[in-house]
């Protein structure tokens, strides 16, 4: 059911003209997605899903979509035929997309039940899916990651910055504002 | 009940959706959307491995995930603001300068 709402409103966030509805779908998907997180015992990764994808990427796409005052995707072609058919390297993709459906269901299928079915809950050691145990494991095994994590964040900062950043203007008139000042007589 | 393989598939069609929308859409923010869409699969396909292998890797590599995607998708979308003040216009088809 949560499946089916995430597989439902990521079709319909590709399907969309308009990319606000897109974002907007996107964020239901995740949340079907999150709901999903839930029912695997992950509850802090549903948690930090919506905290970091729904509310802080999606509202920076957001962002980004009402500052270029994004248009429909809409040309005059676009109004004769539907939107998912007008060109060759469309139906290529579209295709290339399908074929890729179909080898990874056919390798799933080949691959036998992996792992079989979930254990009930008790047979799951019982803290491996609390925020205590997930802090243990990465701060020990894998705290150089989270360490380099770091790092990228900074980076993706500071480039995210420079590559946004506006060009100045220079300092106009510089002169003429002190030649008026001077001329002004002084109280 | 649920076996491993359901959400694998599941995994699996959204990657696949996620794929479609980055070969079809022409809007060069839908296409970042969809690639989001693609690592949200893979997400999942990690937190259901792991869980089905009763660790908590699964859910520590998804926390990496997160954080990858989050800084590719600012700094994708600075490349795309710093895109559309050269062309005023979101179509990849209209930045082909590079094109022999």
């Amino acid at each position: 059911m949560l499946g089916g709402v995430a597989v439902v409103a990521s079709l319909m966030v590709i399907g969309q003209r308009n990319p606000i509805h897109s974002v907007l779908l996107l964020i239901a998907s995740f949340g079907g997605l999150s709901g999903l997180y839930i029912l695997l015992d992950a509850p802090f990764v549903a948690v930090i899903q919506i905290i970091i994808y729904a509310g802080a990427i999606m509202v920076l796409f957001l962002f980004v979509v009402m500052l270029l005052n994004v248009a429909r995707e809409d040309t005059e072609q676009d109004e004769r035929v539907h939107v998912q058919v007008h060109r060759g390297s469309m139906r290529l993709g579209a295709v290339l997309a399908g074929l890729l459906v179909v080898e990874l269901v056919w390798a799933l299928a080949s691959a036998g039940t992996l792992g079989g079915t979930f254990g009930p809950m008790a047979g799951l050691p019982a803290p491996v899916t609390s925020v205590h145990v997930i802090g243990q494991v990465l701060f020990t095994r894998y705290a150089f990651p989270f360490e380099v994590t770091s790092i990228l964040i900074l980076v993706a900062m500071v480039g995210a910055v420079v590559l946004a950043r506006r060009e100045t203007p220079r300092p106009a008139a510089g002169a003429d504002a002190a030649g008026g000042s001077e001329e002004r007589p002084a109280f | 009940m649920v076996t491993l393989n359901q959400y694998l598939l599941l995994s699996a069609v959204l990657f696949a959706i996620g794929a479609l929308g980055v070969f079809v859409r022409r809007n060069l923010i839908t296409i970042l959307l969809s690639i989001e869409i693609m690592l949200n699969a893979v997400n999942l396909t990690f937190v259901a491995a792991g869980r089905a292998f009763g660790t908590a890797d699964g859910q520590i590599i998804v926390f990496f995930v997160m954080t990858v995607a989050a800084a590719e998708a600012a700094v994708g979308l600075a490349i795309i603001i710093a895109l559309f003040r050269h062309r005023e216009s979101l179509d990849p088809d209209a930045f082909t300068s590079l094109k022999w």
